[in-house]
C-alpha cells in the first residue's frame, strides 16, 4: 500500500547563506494493508519529515513514495489533494483549525469532503469525540481553548473520521492519560484490521511494541551532514 | 475531469514596467487557488487580467463555459463578458463600497445581481435575498437597510452574498478579508470554506495573508516583480519552501 524507494531529502536555506542541509539518503521500505511500521530514530534523525515527504507536505529530493497508484514524489497537486480526501489520513502532532469552527465541524469536515451528507458525518464526528471521552458540552465549541491532550484527541478523531487505507500517525499518544492512550491503540488496532496501512511514530515504547508490526530507523537514512 | 480555467501566458506591461508576466496554471472544479506576494508584485493586476477587466498584452484565459464549452475570455465581446461576469463568475472586491451600490438597500444589493440575469418576480427576489442574507449571518430586519449602515464585516458579509446568489462556478476575491479584524476574519473564513465547499465553487484568492491562504486554499502561487516564483500544494509551499523568496516571505511571519 505504502512504498518508499529510495529516497532522499535536502534543504537548501537561501536566507541562510544558501546553506543545503542533506536530511535523508536512500530511504526505503514498504507497508503492506493492515500492517503497522513505525519510524524510530534520535530527534532530529528525520522522523517527521519523512512523515511529511509521505504525505506531500515535504518535497522529495530523489526516489519514489508510492501510495496507492500515485507516487507522490511527482503527482501534482490535484492528484495529492485527491489522494488526502481519499485514501491517505494524517494525524499531526498540532491541531490546525480555522477559528471559532466548533469541535464536531471540524471533525466531520474529511467525511463532509468525501462527499458524506451532513448528518452521516456528524453522527460519525459525535461517536468518535464520545469514544476519545471529549466531554459533550465541549462538542460545540472551538477546539482552540481546549488542553493539549483535548485537542491532540479532537486530532485523532479527525484522523480516523474517514476510513483511509493508508494513515500517517504523528505521536499519537503523546500527551494522553492510560485510559485515553489505550482507546487511542485499539483505534489503530481496528484500522489494521480493517486493512489500513499505517507509518507511525511513537516515542511511547510499550505502545510501539503493541500495534507496530516493524520498525525503520531513520538514522540509517542519515547522510554525511551538513555540507 | 476538465479545467474550469486554463490560463496561458498572461502578460501584462504598464509602459515599460512588469504588471505579471508570462502566469500559467489550470484550474479545476472545487479548487481554491491562493495567490500571495508583497505589495506590488502583481497579484492585483493578474486578478484583474483573469477576471477580463484590465485589458492584459499577451495570453489565453480559457474559461469553460456553460454554453459553449472553453472559450478565451480575452478574445470575447465586451457584452459576452459581462453576461460571463454576471452568471459563472463573481468577483469579491477588497473594500465592499467598490463591490456594493451603497445607496440601495442590503435586499436591493442582493436582488439586483438577480434581476441582472432575468429575475422578475418581486416576492421570489425577496425570499433569494432573504435566505442569502441569512447564510451570511446578516438579520433578517436589516434587509431594508443601507450598507451605509452596517459595518465593515457585514458589508463584506453582504458582499459575497451579492456575489453568490446567482450561483457562479468562479469566485475571484481581493483581498477578502483585508481590512477586518482577526474575529471577524476567522468568521468569515469560515463561512467562504462552507460555501466553497457546499456550492463546489472554484476560487482564486489574492491575499498578502499567508495564515488566510493556509486556511482557505488548496494550491499557491507566489509572486515577486511580476513573475510567478513558486506554486505547488499550499501547506507544501508554506512548510517546505523552495524559493529563496518564499523561503523569506514564510519566515517573515510573527508569530503570535
Amino acid at each position: 500500500m505504502i512504498s518508499v524507494q529510495d529516497v532522499s531529502k535536502s534543504f537548501t536555506l537561501h536566507t541562510q547563506g544558501a546553506a543545503v542541509i542533506s536530511v535523508l539518503e536512500g530511504a526505503s521500505f514498504d507497508v503492506a494493508p493492515g500492517c503497522c511500521v513505525g519510524l524510530i530514530g534520535a530527534s532530529g534523525a528525520g522522523k517527521s519529515t519523512l512523515m511529511r515527504m509521505l504525505y506531500g507536505n515535504y518535497l522529495t529530493a530523489s526516489g519514489r513514495i508510492v501510495i496507492g497508484d500515485i507516487d507522490v514524489a511527482q503527482a501534482a497537486p490535484r492528484e495529492i489533494m485527491a489522494l488526502r480526501r481519499d485514501t491517505l489520513g494524517y494525524v499531526s502532532q498540532f491541531l490546525r483549525v480555522v477559528p471559532r469552527v466548533p469541535t464536531v465541524d471540524v471533525v466531520a469536515e474529511p467525511l463532509l469532503r468525501r462527499g458524506a451528507s451532513e448528518a452521516e458525518a456528524r453522527e460519525r464526528a459525535c461517536a468518535l469525540l464520545a469514544r476519545l471521552n471529549i466531554p459533550e458540552a465541549l462538542w460545540a465549541l472551538s477546539p482552540t481553548t481546549f488542553s493539549g491532550g483535548e485537542q491532540q484527541r479532537v486530532n485523532i478523531a479527525r484522523g480516523f473520521a474517514a476510513p483511509y487505507p493508508a494513515l500517517l500517525l504523528d505521536e499519537p499518544t503523546a500527551s494522553l492519560d492510560p485510559t485515553n492512550r489505550n482507546t487511542v491503540l485499539a483505534m489503530i488496532e481496528e484500522a489494521k484490521a480493517e486493512g489500513a496501512a499505517i507509518v507511525g511514530i511513537f516515542h511511547d515504547v510499550a505502545a510501539r511494541d503493541r500495534v507496530c508490526d516493524g520498525v525503520i530507523d531513520v538514522t540509517d537514512f542519515t547522510p554525511g551532514g551538513v555540507q | 475531469m476538465t479545467a474550469l480555467l486554463r490560463v496561458e501566458n498572461v502578460t501584462k506591461h504598464y509602459g515599460t514596467r512588469i504588471g505579471c508576466a508570462e502566469v500559467s496554471f489550470e484550474l479545476y472544479p472545487g479548487e481554491v487557488m491562493g495567490i500571495v506576494g508583497e505589495s506590488g508584485s502583481g497579484k492585483t493586476t493578474l486578478l484583474n487580467c483573469l477576471a477580463g477587466q484590465l485589458p492584459c498584452d499577451a495570453g489565453r484565459v480559457m474559461f469553460d463555459t456553460k454554453t459553449s464549452g472553453l472559450r478565451d475570455v480575452l478574445a470575447m465581446s465586451a457584452p459576452e463578458r459581462r453576461m460571463l461576469a454576471r452568471t459563472d463568475w463573481a468577483f469579491v472586491q477588497q473594500h465592499p463600497r467598490d463591490g456594493l451600490r451603497m445607496n440601495v438597500s442590503a435586499g436591493g444589493n442582493v436582488g439586483e445581481r438577480l434581476m441582472a440575469v432575468g429575475a422578475r418576480h418581486y416576492g421570489e427576489i425577496r425570499q433569494a435575498a432573504t435566505d442569502w442574507l441569512a447564510r451570511v449571518e446578516i438579520e433578517a430586519g436589516r434587509i431594508d437597510d443601507r450598507p451605509t449602515t452596517f459595518s465593515g464585516g457585514m458589508q463584506q458579509r453582504l458582499q459575497i452574498a451579492r456575489n453568490l446568489v446567482t450561483g457562479p462556478r468562479l469566485v475571484f476575491m481581493d483581498e477578502p478579508t483585508g481590512g477586518l479584524d482577526v474575529s471577524v476574519q476567522a468568521r468569515l473564513l469560515d463561512l467562504l470554506r462552507g460555501l466553497v465547499r457546499e456550492m463546489g465553487l472554484s476560487a482564486i484568492v489574492v491575499t498578502h495573508d499567508l495564515a488566510v491562504v493556509r486556511l482557505l486554499a488548496d494550491r499557491l502561487m507566489v509572486m515577486k516583480d511580476g513573475h510567478v516564483v513558486e506554486s505547488g500544494l499550499t501547506d507544501q509551499v508554506l512548510d517546505d519552501p523552495q524559493h529563496g523568496y518564499t523561503q523569506l516571505l514564510v519566515s517573515s511571519v510573527l508569530q503570535v
